[in-house]
């Protein structure tokens, strides 16, 4: 191995909605989900990758940059990632993103990637709970034209031209090596996130997106006026720059829907079959009676 | 006259032996292209597996495709993925289907995205339909319907791909049923070129150290599996001492799985394992679809819960609304009380 150098880490990560609290009126009619009707939540395996680029920087020094796609209340999860130590945010927000399938997404991404600095790791948790796709990660990698280590557990070694990791695969493991720069998807049981330390959430915590400056003057009204919030928050480093279709120079046609090769033909309420079905009383006798009939059927034997 | 079109699947194998999720999605092709009049094609990438090739004839190909190469000997994914790409660039396949497992969803999405083509993931079924399109006033006839689960499983979405080839999707293994293999069929077995950029070589497996699983969910006659509703690891004790008592295997809903009673191989539905048992005993398990759609098809199915409107009452054939840990210990009772009538008669 060579010499180790500064790791510089872009984290793609995801403001998902809390698929175990659903109701039924979060679609739309073309489809799509209706985001707004449900709690917003840290992708939980995004914050595994953060906290893995978060372990590289703390053993190699560098950088980590952590990108989110989605609407301006995406910043809550940006804010997650200054208070865990994340060095810069970006938010990609533009109506134009909207509707997005996993190659559409993957696109955006790949060229709000392309707007940085030189990176050597990508990494982006091995799935959203709101599609578990597991889709977007490969896409984006491809389309960056690097190799990709899914489903990471472990980074066993990082130096200044390859990373050696383990994957977590269906009954075992594998260790690879790996050329930087690469893209890594991150399995939920690779660490324990860090929780957000106590003195980056009092320094950054009015960290924002110019589309939340109104809320934030309404609760610190000595911020006469948007500029002076934005120059207060600029001179600090706490303002989240938002990125829309055009900055990352996105063609029309490769984002939000209209870039999606999938589209939803039609959605349908699960309907549960009605089986021929007996209710049996919690009883021994019941139980025993039940037992009786399965054996006569042979399917207990 | 042109080509017949192609309705391709990724032949994933370990050890000299094709995964079952392959022979499944190939008897799966095999249904769609006898319905669309399309070639059954399978894609085999690997080093001196002339072999599997012809097994995937007999489940119903009518065309292997192989590349044989020493860098393609274990899967990677830019090596098996560059020829993938290459070949249906090449022979620009209607349908492409992929076994739901880790390699299938680390290879799909890196093929779909070189060739900008849609895919779906982890299907539930596959069917032929049209797809009506009102801004365009326009049909697009016998396109894939992708279906799946969708948003918690409160939805199930049907996905089309109208505009771009291949049309991808994942399945995971044990949706579909694997055909028998027939000796008698015959097919085409053609070696393609594996070319290789610099690039494509890029990673190296260093160590791969696979368990032999002793979970063996799939062929289980009897499942006794356990969700939320089970009281702590004490009680899951319990779903083992009756599936030992049925000859059976012990199965988790996720929720248990997430809670720590087992390990995530007794995992059962859309990301676990889908199985078909003679019997299913689904004990505190309230039937989110991901885990419905794992074990609905079993033959018999007797659900416990202290929730009367839990949805998997709906799909079982015996509903015993109580607490697992009164009623499990009462099946067990039963159980050895006839083990030991017999024993006495006999």
């Amino acid at each position: 191995m060579t010499e180790s150098r500064p790791i510089h880490s872009v984290v793609l990560v995801k403001q998902v909605p809390d698929t175990h609290n659903l109701s039924g009126e979060v679609m739309t009619k073309d489809g799509t989900m209706n985001r707004g009707a449900l709690p917003a939540i840290f992708n939980p395996e995004d914050l595994n990758a953060l906290e893995m680029a978060l372990a590289i920087k703390d053993r190699t020094g560098g950088t980590v940059t952590v990108i989110t796609m989605g609407p301006p209340k995406a910043a809550n999860v940006l804010r997650e990632c200054l208070f865990r130590g994340a060095d810069r945010v970006i938010l990609l927000t533009d109506r134009k993103f909207a509707g997005a399938d996993t190659l559409a997404t993957s696109n955006a991404l790949q060229l709000a990637v392309r707007k940085l600095p030189a990176f050597d790791l990508v990494l982006c948790g091995r799935q959203a709970i709101d599609g578990d796709t597991a889709q977007v990660g490969p896409q984006t990698a491809e389309k960056l034209g690097i190799p990709q280590i899914t489903y990471a557990e472990e980074v066993v070694e990082i130096d200044a031209t390859h990373i050696v990791a383990q994957r977590a695969l269906d009954h075992g493991s594998e260790i690879v090596r790996c050329t930087l720069p690469c893209l890594l998807t991150v399995v939920g049981t690779a660490n324990t996130p860090r929780p957000a330390s106590v003195r980056l959430q009092m320094e950054r915590k009015l960290a924002a997106a110019p589309g939340e400056y109104a809320a934030i003057r309404a609760q610190w009204p000595e911020f006469e006026s948007d500029a002076a919030l934005d120059a207060y928050l600029a001179g600090r480093d706490l303002k989240i720059p938002v990125w829309t279709a055009e900055d990352i120079g996105a063609a029309e046609g490769s984002i939000g829907l209209a870039g999606s090769p999938t589209q939803v033909h039609k959605v349908n309420f699960v309907v549960l079959e009605s089986t021929e079905s007996k209710t049996i009383a919690p009883t021994p006798e019941a139980i025993a009676a039940m037992v009786a009939e399965l054996v006569h059927e042979y399917i207990v034997g | 006259m042109a080509e017949k079109k192609q309705v391709w699947v990724f032949i994933e194998h370990t050890d000299d032996q094709i995964a079952d999720v392959s022979l499944e999605l190939t008897g799966k092709a095999r249904e769609l292209g006898d319905r669309l009049g399309y070639e059954v094609v399978g894609l085999l990438c690997g080093h001196n597996v002339d072999r599997l090739a012809h097994d995937v004839i007999r489940h119903g190909a009518d065309r292997v495709l192989l590349a044989d190469d020493p860098e393609l000997a274990l899967y990677r994914t830019l090596p098996y993925a560059r020829v993938a790409i290459a070949e249906a660039k090449r022979r620009q396949p209607e349908i492409f289907l992929i076994g739901g497992t880790p390699n299938g969803r680390d290879f799909a999405p890196r093929v779909a995205s070189a060739l900008r083509c849609g895919l779906t993931a982890d299907c539930t079924d596959l069917q032929i339909g049209d797809y009506y399109v009102k801004k365009e006033d326009l049909t697009y006839k016998d396109l894939l319907y992708q279906i799946r689960p969708a948003f918690g499983g409160n939805l199930i979405a049907t996905i089309v791909n109208p505009n771009t080839r291949p049309q991808m999707a994942t399945v995971r293994e044990g949706v579909m049923r694997k055909p028998a293999a027939d000796a008698t069929r015959t097919g085409v077995v053609e070696k393609v070129e594996a070319v290789f950029e610099p690039g494509d070589l890029a990673l190296e497996v260093l160590s791969r150290q696979v368990r032999k699983s002793t979970v063996k969910l799939k062929d289980a006659p009897v499942i006794v599996a356990g969700g939320a509703g089970v009281d702590g690891a004490e009680e899951f004790a319990l779903l083992r001492d009756l599936a030992n008592l049925l000859g059976g295997e012990v199965g988790a809903s996720r929720a248990a799985v997430d809670a720590g009673y087992i390990d995530r191989a007794h995992q059962v539905g859309q990301t676990g394992t889908t199985v078909r048992p003679r019997l299913y005993i689904a004990a505190g398990i309230s039937g989110a679809i991901q885990h419905r759609a794992g074990m609905d098809q079993s033959s018999k199915i007797i659900a416990i819960n202290t929730d009367p409107n839990a949805p998997m009452f709906q799909i079982a054939h015996y509903r015993i609304v109580g607490d697992v840990g009164e009623v499990l210990p009462m099946i067990i009772k039963t159980l050895r009380e006839r083990s030991m009538d017999q024993r006495d008669a006999e």
